[in-house]
């Protein structure tokens, strides 16, 4: 199952750079003599075809020195098409009533590729990963059907986890599922919603969504912290993991292999959700305060120090960007982390549920049967047994008095 | 279940002092790019 999970979301991390680095190598370089350095009819037909063009010829010729030439009026010796491209690559000297850096962004054209991103990628790859994801469990629990306990039930039961663990477990399930599908309301609500039910419905259902997706944000990242605390002492990778996975963690065939109080598939989950669900809380947190909190430029600068477009054939990435651009990049950022979230938490809702018999009393009541505790944690048991064991051997011990 | 309801209890109640409390700090754009001088109705 967890192979499927990470098959479908390295498909779909190759399949959305691929076209960016197509984009990425084709650059036009036109002779501008006959047009006297202005665009050409080519440069215009190459940007309709989705093609980047060196648009430097344009965004530098705002007028130079032009404008600070003496005894010219306010404008110096700038022409006004050159003032229209200053304004449009905002290079222009723009003072603003409300004085803030976004104000003075006059023309932004980055809204129209974040809007053909969403609608057209983000929307389609993303719903495919989790149609997949849904599809290919399917197929996996009438393949494999239910993981049953081998041996019979003991009746005895070991506290498996603390009523506190289990607060901050259904606090961050339940925000994330609450926040999941307002999520995919606001992304595919004009595209499907509004078509069936109405735009007067889909708008209604959309401000609702807003409304409760910003609020129940604080109580995911309360339970983020939360479960953090919790269990990272226990989500540490050591040996048993290695086991663990040359078994397939006892998914595929008859072998149950040892495993302390999470498996290795139990710690690719909880990193995910904390390195994924972090990310999440991060760039959420961004668009909850716009253009307060800005993250893309600071963090492409930290990329291109490091080289890292270049691993994977890139240009450097823009560390100048405006603060809507910001703004764009930061949603399209926060709506992928959180498909590729959402694909592994189906997956853990499966195993945790339909998947395997006795599973989700480990989080509704906390007590698991020995015999399930045995199969599938057996190191972590025999640590609980032995601690009771110790617990109860001094009463056993003591003499009674007199 | 108690801790499950708890959790779904506590996600209700820090969401509604989000709301209020962020209201009350102002932190909308509408607040925070608007001045008297500037008409967004």
């Amino acid at each position: 199952m967890l192979r499927h999970v990470l098959a479908l979301v390295i498909a779909l991390t190759v399949a959305l750079s691929f076209p960016v680095s197509a984009q990425q190598s084709e650059t036009v370089s036109a002779d501008r003599s006959a047009t006297g350095g202005a665009q050409t009819l080519e440069d215009i037909l190459a940007r309709q075809r989705g093609e980047t063009i060196d648009d430097s010829f344009r965004s530098d010729a705002i007028g130079g020195d032009a404008l600070t030439a003496p005894g010219l009026g306010p404008l110096g010796g700038a022409s006004d098409p050159e003032l229209w491209r200053a304004l449009r690559y905002n290079k222009a000297d723009v003072r603003v009533s409300d004085g803030t850096e976004v104000g003075k962004v006059l023309v932004q054209d980055g809204g129209m590729r974040w809007f053909a991103f969403r609608e057209g990628p983000l929307s389609t790859w993303g719903g495919y990963l989790l149609l997949g994801t849904i599809g290919a469990l399917i197929l996996f629990y009438l393949l494999r059907g239910r993981i049953g306990i081998d041996e019979p039930m003991t009746g005895r039961t070991v506290t498996r986890f603390k009523a506190i663990e289990r607060f901050a477990h259904w606090l961050l399930a339940g925000s994330f599922i609450l926040l999941g599908i307002t999520g995919l309301f606001v992304l595919f609500g004009r595209m499907f919603i509004a078509p069936m039910l109405g735009k007067e419905f889909n708008a209604t259902l959309l401000t609702a969504s807003k409304l409760i997706h910003n609020n129940i944000a604080w109580g995911f990242i309360l339970a983020l912290v939360m479960v953090f605390v919790f269990w990272v002492w226990h989500n540490i990778p050591d040996r048993t993991d290695i086991k663990w996975f040359a078994q397939f963690g006892g998914i595929i065939g008859k072998n149950h292999p040892p495993a302390k109080k999470f498996n290795g598939g139990q710690k690719i989950i909880f990193w995910s959700v904390i390195v994924l669900g972090g990310s999440i809380s991060l760039s959420g947190v961004s668009l909850l305060f716009p253009f307060e909190l800005p993250l893309m430029a600071k963090t492409f600068g930290i990329l291109n120090d490091i080289g890292a477009p270049g691993w994977v054939g890139l240009e450097p990435l823009p560390t100048t960007l405006a603060p809507q651009e910001e703004m764009q990049l930061t949603q399209l950022w926060h709506a992928i982390v959180a498909f590729v979230l959402m694909a592994i938490v189906i997956a853990h809702i499966y195993i945790g549920s339909v998947g395997m018999e006795g599973a989700s009393d480990a989080m509704t009541t906390g007590e698991v049967d020995e015999a399930w505790a045995h199969q599938h944690h057996s190191i972590w048991l025999e640590e609980e047994l032995a601690k009771r064991s110790a617990t109860d051997a001094p009463e056993a011990k003591a003499t009674p008095a007199e | 279940m108690k801790a499950m309801f708890a959790g779904f209890a506590a996600m209700i109640l820090i969401a509604f002092g989000a709301y209020f409390a962020l209201q009350e700090i102002g932190f909308s754009t509408q607040d925070l790019s608007s001045g008297a001088n500037v008409r967004l109705e």
